[in-house]
């Protein structure tokens, strides 16, 4: 079975690496891109016969997949 | 003054920070992160700078999850003092023995210099060497270091006087300009600047010596 961890950083909390992009974007053409998010996915591969395993893994977000003082996560399973 | 300095796989400043310690008169014990004991009396745990693991998912994550770091909150929660610098105070926001993260600087960059600071609270353990209100010198050196917290944390911070150092030319963004914070009961202290690196003449600096002679001072007095 396998899960995917979508880790971005909260709105709210600067990201300067997607502006970076942003501004590559920008020079490269791309002028429609009014704004850059840059984030991370986690791919896990879980044991067959994983109970509850959405709950599963948004504890391991929760320990330590992503820090919520400054991070938000999405878990897709599947 | 008893200290420990923890040992990550990537620390760099963990050899440093012990001479700060020995040169202020403190014995000092080297652990390995694998441990999951302190040595017994330690009064303060030093957690150095480096790239622990690598910087692998965040700066100071896995680290926050090696065994010692359960011994470290241990400490932390009865009383003890720690003190984290640049990857170690990453680390111990990762821990939450203090509040808030650290981001990427937020011009990007890498930023390897000597910069001024302010002693914002002469008042704890570790800043006791200095007056309150002092400009001082100490190098940083990290990718990370763009303090963040959200406004009601960073209002309690400055309410409580847990702001201890701030930037004269904020390098790397941060909030409110913050370099280092206490805890709520002062005795956890994180900083990027490195102390340890400005603590002998040959250094180029020696500003970062009051901090470790004013921390052994304010331990034998406890």
């Amino acid at each position: 079975m396998k899960a995917r961890v979508t880790v971005m950083l909260k709105d709210g909390v600067l990201d300067p690496q997607g502006e970076a992009v942003r501004h590559a974007l920008g020079a490269l053409g791309f002028e429609g891109v009014t704004g850059v998010r840059q984030g991370k996915v986690i791919e896990l591969d879980l044991a067959d016969g994983t109970s509850d395993p959405e709950a599963e893994v948004r504890a391991m977000c929760e320990k330590l997949l992503a820090n919520t003082v400054i991070e938000s996560y999405r878990v897709e399973i599947g | 003054m008893k200290a420990a300095v923890i040992v990550f796989p990537g620390s760099n400043c963990d050899r440093d920070i012990a001479v700060a310690l020995k040169q202020a008169g403190a014995q000092v014990t080297m652990v390995w992160h694998k441990d999951d004991a302190l040595p017994d009396g330690v009064d303060l745990v030093a957690v150095p700078g480096g790239f622990s693991f690598g910087d692998y998912l965040r700066c100071g994550a896995i680290a926050a999850q090696s065994p010692i770091a359960r011994a470290l909150r241990f400490h932390a929660e009865r009383g003890g003092y720690v003190l984290g610098i640049c990857n170690g105070f990453q680390v111990l926001t990762e821990l939450k023995l203090l509040p808030g993260a650290l981001l990427r600087n937020a011009g990007l960059r890498y930023i390897c210099r000597t910069v001024p600071l302010t002693v914002t609270n002469a008042g704890t353990a570790f800043t006791s060497g200095y007056a309150a209100g002092q400009t001082i010198a100490l190098p940083i050196a990290h990718h990370d270091g763009n303090y963040f917290a959200d406004d009601e944390t960073l209002a309690r911070l400055k309410g409580e006087g847990q702001v201890a150092f701030t930037y004269g030319d904020n390098p790397n963004g941060s909030r409110h300009d913050i370099a280092g914070i206490v805890s709520a009961n002062g005795r956890v202290l994180g900083m990027m600047p490195h102390p340890e690196r400005a603590a002998d003449p040959a250094h180029g600096g020696t500003d970062g010596r009051a901090l470790f002679a004013g921390l052994a001072d304010a331990l034998e007095r406890v």
